[in-house]
């Protein structure tokens, strides 16, 4: 847990990540919110409001007196919003950071195909 | 939303001095709150007003809707653990987990072992004869096991070590998911709690300085450090909470701000960084010694 932003949001973040990584399976049960309270060591009702924002973007839902589950189509809804979110996240201080030190944008761009070939 | 709390114009004078200052404030049910502040901020007059163990100059209390003083009903299901409880001279802890039933009716005997075991209290050596650590735990056990609706906790583990403090937070955590209660926890060592609370009271000089959601509070400051013309430029029509510098660098403590501030602060070259709730504390309450120090060097 960082301090800048709130706890929700991250607790928010960190079931989507494991949704995309696919430790969450879509249909599966997600652990309850007092398991996530316990787990993160965080307030119960912050992890509430972390499950409901997912429930709110139809990610999760609930099956009434059994508990939360993985909504379907919900891995491939997450991966097309954080490919949306890349530029901005990723590549915007990227090209930031790279400016203040002076490596141009050809350069950037020779970085990143050595890193992928290697 | 029901207030299992509510304080109005709460005032406690001993004196000259004015312990706690017309505060008002409600608790609402079934959430954890951290009443903290500085030593000798009025925090413990306070629980022991709200607990119905001294007697408010002016102001009124409602706990459960009822005056607390002299009220079994209301006090039956308040438990106020103490920084320093004492006990008569000859008893040993088991003493104390054997009358503790006596005075909680939700008391779970079977959870009170489990934390007898996770904190290796002594159950039959003296109480005397404990360290300050163990004495503690007596109390942080007492407090947990009793399932009080509304249970208070004073600086619950002075002497204990960071493993029996992990315990008692977990323990907390998962008891409470279990079974919700209202829980107001006083403490010095606000990073270790601050994700465990809901609520944020802030006292200071007996006075209410911040009654908020723990959610709201953070990201509530941001300090700007960059060069000193350039951090100044930036701060200059903001509330600054704290100032401190070293030569030609600046790092200034303000509220909170917008993307678009934090765009701009990037643009500007300065640095942005979080301020925990700890640090808030101490820069809300700690006075300005630091900036009365920069402008006597400056």
């Amino acid at each position: 847990m960082d301090d800048s932003r709130p706890i929700f949001v991250q607790i928010a973040e960190l079931i989507e990540n494991d949704i995309i990584a696919g430790a969450l399976p879509e249909e599966t049960q997600v652990p309850s919110t007092n398991e996530f309270a316990a787990f993160h060591r965080i307030n119960p009702a912050t992890a509430g409001k972390g499950v409901n924002v997912l429930v709110d973007d139809g990610i999760l839902y609930k099956k009434r007196g059994i508990g939360m589950f993985v909504a379907s189509g919900a891995r491939d809804r997450l991966v097309a919003k954080r490919r949306d979110q890349f530029q901005n996240e990723f590549i915007a201080p990227l090209i930031v950071e790279a400016e203040k030190l002076g490596i141009d944008k050809t350069q950037v761009i020779d970085m990143i195909r050595k890193e992928g070939t290697a | 939303m029901s207030a299992v709390v509510e304080a109005s114009h709460l005032t406690r004078r001993f004196g000259d001095t004015t312990a706690v200052d017309d505060i008002s404030f409600s608790v609402q049910k079934n959430t954890i709150h951290g009443l903290l502040g500085r030593n000798g901020a009025g925090k413990t007059t306070l629980m022991q007003l709200l607990t119905g163990q001294d007697f408010a100059t002016r102001g009124d209390i409602r706990v459960f809707g009822e005056n607390p003083v002299e009220n079994s009903g209301v006090l039956k299901n308040v438990c106020f653990i103490k920084e320093s409880q004492r006990y008569p001279d000859d008893f040993k802890p088991r003493h104390v987990f054997t009358s503790a039933p006596w005075f909680f009716p939700n008391w779970d005997a079977a959870f009170a072992d489990r934390l007898i075991a996770d904190f290796r209290l002594p159950l039959n050596r003296r109480i005397k004869k404990l360290s300050r650590g163990q004495l503690s735990a007596i109390g942080v056990i007492v407090g947990l096991a009793s399932r009080a609706p509304l249970t208070f906790f004073d600086e619950p583990y002075l002497g204990l070590d960071a493993v029996a403090r992990q315990i008692f937070y977990d323990r907390l955590l998962e008891d409470y998911g279990d079974h919700p209660r209202t829980v107001i926890l006083s403490t010095h060592l606000i990073d270790e709690v601050s994700n465990l609370l809901e609520h944020v009271l802030v006292i200071d000089e007996g006075r209410l300085l911040i009654d908020d959601d723990a959610e709201t509070l953070r990201g509530s400051a941001t300090t700007v450090v960059g060069t000193r013309q350039g951090v100044d430029a930036f701060v200059a029509d903001r509330e600054v909470l704290h100032r401190d510098g070293i030569g030609g660098l600046a790092s200034v403590t303000v509220g909170r701000l917008s993307p678009q501030d934090r765009a701009r602060a990037s643009e500007m070259g300065l640095e942005l960084s979080p301020v925990s709730l700890q640090q808030l504390v101490v820069r809300l309450t700690g006075g300005n010694q630091t900036e009365t120090a920069l402008e006597q060097s400056a």
